[in-house]
């Protein structure tokens, strides 16, 4: 079991098992959307003291932290005791791609000659991490949701807002990629 | 004990999301390069499967475990903010490679860098919280 387990999940497997999170959560009259947790934790650190958009009862949302700790959780039982028998399989074009921002393929689950505490303070790592982190978090709120909020449960429910916000996530992304990474990555 | 049904759906979820390599930043590139199906795919079968469970659950009225019915609530009708949000958050989910799940779920699998981007996911949510009433909606 626990060796069928540890290979990379093929994504027909992997999919329905999101929407069953979702099913899930829903069937505990909960929703799924992942990024209402950044709100409730700066709610949590008292930002609704100065800010009104953060004065909310944080405590009816603590089922969502729950989960958040479930997730850190899961991310650490699938390192620590089902970890893949093989490097990771991409496609040999977006190795060729990566080549060229100077970003070689090692088979990990993270590029980790980026991913690390030294790279994190040299300007590209505060750029990628720091800057991309604080976009996350701004851009989520202002698109009410993230890929789970919106992508998952918000096209699951054919909500059109969800959709508009789904094809801004992926300009943004495409424009990241193929515009601004080669000028970052060299 | 309500706490550990939540705590134990995460962990599933945590789970999920490392075995598909949806947390992966090479996955995440190779999506934006359109050079792999694997996150086509799993972002299409997710919402294939949620389309048809969502439809029989609004068909059959089906309730939820305190009784109540399901509902869903419908989202704020303005577009602009879903559009300009999603291209911000789309510029930080292609940096990062990770959107707030796999943040965290990447955290607990031992990247600590992920640290530094949940503090300015905090600070990018508190600073959109400051400045909302002068951002078009």
């Amino acid at each position: 079991m626990i060796k069928i387990l540890s290979q990379p999940w093929p994504w027909y497997i992997s999919g329905p098992a999101i929407s069953l999170i979702m099913f899930l959560l829903i069937y505990f009259g909960k929703s799924f959307g992942f990024s209402a947790n950044l709100t409730n934790i700066c709610a949590m650190l008292g930002a609704g003291k100065r800010v009104k958009f953060f004065d909310i009862d944080w405590r009816k949302q603590q089922w969502n932290i729950y989960f958040l700790i479930g997730s850190v959780a899961g991310g650490w039982i699938a390192a620590h005791g089902l970890q893949s028998p093989g490097p990771i399989q991409i496609s040999n074009a977006t190795i060729k791609d990566l080549i060229k921002l100077n970003i070689p393929f090692d088979g990990k689950l993270e590029p980790a000659s980026v991913f690390n505490m030294h790279y994190l303070f040299t300007a590209r790592g505060l750029l990628i991490f720091f800057g991309g982190g604080f976009m996350i978090g701004f851009g989520t709120r202002y698109a009410g949701g993230c890929t789970s909020g919106h992508a998952i449960s918000g096209l699951s429910d054919l909500q059109y807002q969800s959709l508009i916000a789904v094809i801004g996530f992926f300009l943004g992304g495409l424009i990241m990629t193929h515009l601004f990474f080669p000028i970052i990555f060299n | 004990m309500k706490a550990i049904k939540y705590i134990l759906t995460g962990i599933v979820f945590g789970i999920i999301m490392i075995k598909s390599e949806a947390v992966s930043w090479y996955r995440i590139q190779e999506m934006f390069r359109f050079q792999s199906f694997l996150m086509y795919g799993i972002i299409g079968s997710a919402v294939f499967c949620g389309v048809l469970g969502i439809a029989i659950i609004k068909k059959l009225h089906l309730k939820n475990n305190s009784g109540n019915p399901i509902q869903f609530e419908p989202k704020d009708k303005r577009w602009r903010k879903y559009l300009i949000g999603g291209i911000i958050f789309g510029f930080g989910w292609a940096l990062t490679g990770a959107c707030p799940g796999p943040v965290f779920v990447l955290l607990g699998h031992g990247y600590a860098v992920m640290g530094m981007v949940i503090v300015s996911a905090l600070l990018g949510t508190y600073v959109y919280g400051r400045l909302r009433s002068y951002l078009p909606q």
